[in-house]
């Protein structure tokens, strides 16, 4: 049954800190960045009240808040950070190793683009950079979402089957420091939800000495890359399953993506976090003109729901990925060539646009919605896409 | 590699579990040169001994006895250091 849960008022990083504060890790080793700042702030708040019994670390350096958390959780601690844009930039060669010591670390990604120019606003070409980590990706539109993800996230990282680091990310300034009404569930109901973390090998466990981390060249490498790929698709069933035991805790239905009026759809959208709420107004709008829109927010990244996607995109007849990054390859963004890709193995393949939007925190607003889905109709009455790839609202 | 483990029975994540198992890491598969140890010619002064980093020189009772071929890298320090050369100590291609 559904616990009772407290309508509140707050931004983004309020709700994620307040779901640490919940979650009580027993280390956070973390550094501030905008727009992540308020997290930590809040956190070492309700560290200095006794709110929580976490080691709190401060650090030099980013790259140091991912090794503190990393040895922290080798050590059998429940380890969390959290970061943004240049931030998980700095950690980057860490991220690979949290990954490849299979370290089921937490951390809440606020999405900034990275420089340059220099930029302190949204855009996703952070967490974009990081999708070969080895890290478990998931976007969320909203604080609830951003609240929501971040409790399972623990669950899915620490399963047996998994052990793999989670990244839960939320747009900057828009989300994180937009204040929305969210549900937060009871202390309690978190804590039993989460429950307690008991690694089976780790660090401080004396009795059972283990070496973490040592060489592993052209005789092992291969096995253990594998293992990692392995536990991925593992995480794939995890994540639905714990889903399915959170909605039982709090309400809230979560999978792989919202499909938002998709059933019976012609034209859709796919896009993730914040803008997905812009874009459901719009579907609305248009449906109340009679036109057969939808759209499709993806939820996981990381493990990529090829199979899934496919499922959900297969009958409709034009869609538009809309990407908050470029990629620079000059055939499209990181979303657009994935989804695309998993599509080849479709019978029936939709007509394809991708858009890149956003970047640098330049607002997408229903207007530019719009357009796509009237570029959409438009291609679908030629038959044909004129242009695959458009960068959206940019001054010629 | 025929003798190595796949990849669901060894721990995730590249992790040792079994401690002090570097004993059972035999360093002299890296040797391209073999030291040879002639008895006969062997004063049994020990520079060899004093020389090898890997601590490869086998002494017994303040003699010479042989060498250790798992931990040998066939560095040939030995060899070289050897006041009698070739009557007692001298390298050979591995085969």
């Amino acid at each position: 049954m559904a616990a009772e849960q407290k309508r509140v008022a707050m931004t983004g990083n309020e709700a994620v800190a307040h779901c640490m504060r919940q979650i009580d890790p027993d280390v956070v080793a973390a550094y501030p960045i905008t727009p992540q700042t308020d997290i930590v702030q809040y956190f070492s708040t309700f560290v200095s009240n006794g709110q929580v019994k976490t080691e709190f670390v401060t650090v030099e350096s980013e790259h140091s808040a991912m090794s503190a958390t990393l040895g922290a959780s080798m050590a059998g601690a429940r380890a969390m950070t959290a970061t943004s844009s240049q931030g998980l930039a700095l950690m980057w060669e860490v991220l690979h190793i949290t990954s490849s010591y299979r370290a089921p670390v937490v951390m809440p990604v606020v999405n900034r683009a990275l420089s340059g120019p220099i930029n302190i606003h949204c855009d996703h070409s952070d967490t974009m950079g990081s999708l070969t980590t080895g890290w478990i990706q998931l976007y969320s539109e909203s604080a609830q979402e951003a609240y929501d993800n971040l409790i399972q996230a623990v669950r899915i990282a620490e399963h047996p089957d998994v052990l793999l680091p989670v990244m839960v990310c939320q747009d900057g300034f828009i989300t994180s420091h937009g204040i929305e009404n969210l549900n937060l569930l009871p202390d309690e109901t978190v804590k039993q939800f989460v429950g307690e973390y008991k690694p089976e090998h780790y660090l401080l466990d004396l009795e059972n000495p283990i070496t973490v981390g040592p060489l592993a060249l052209q005789d092992y490498y291969t096995e253990v890359k594998y293992q990692q790929a392995k536990a991925m698709e593992n995480a794939k069933q995890v994540i639905l399953d714990v889903a399915a035991e959170y909605e039982k805790i709090s309400g809230r239905k979560y999978g792989f993506f919202e499909a938002y009026k998709l059933d019976d759809a012609e034209r859709a959208i796919v896009v993730l976090s914040s803008t997905a709420g812009t874009a459901k107004a719009v579907v609305d709008s248009l449906r109340a003109r009679g036109e057969k829109v939808g759209l499709l927010k993806p939820r996981v990244l990381r493990p990529f729901p090829a199979k899934e996607l496919v499922d959900a995109l297969s009958s409709v007849q034009a869609v538009a990925i809309m990407d908050r990054a470029d990629t620079f390859s000059t055939a499209g963004g990181q979303l657009f060539v994935e989804i695309r890709s998993a599509l080849y193995e479709s019978d029936k393949r939709p007509l394809m646009k991708n858009y890149i939007l956003g970047l640098g925190g330049r607002d997408t607003t229903t207007r530019e919605i719009t357009k796509v889905y009237s570029d959409l109709a438009a291609a679908l009455e030629k038959g044909r896409v004129e242009e695959l790839i458009t960068h959206l609202d940019v001054r010629e | 590699m025929t003798n190595l483990k796949g990849y669901k029975d060894i721990p995730i994540g590249g992790m040792i579990t079994e401690a002090g198992n570097s004993e059972k890491y035999k360093t002299g598969d890296w040797r391209s040169l073999k030291p040879i140890w002639n008895e006969e010619g062997c004063v049994h002064c020990l520079m060899c001994w004093v020389f090898c980093p890997d601590t490869a020189i086998i002494v017994e009772d303040g003699k010479m006895k042989g060498i250790n071929y798992d931990h040998c890298k066939g560095c040939g320090i030995c060899a070289r250091e050897c006041p009698r050369k070739e009557k007692a100590l001298y390298m050979v291609k591995e085969e």
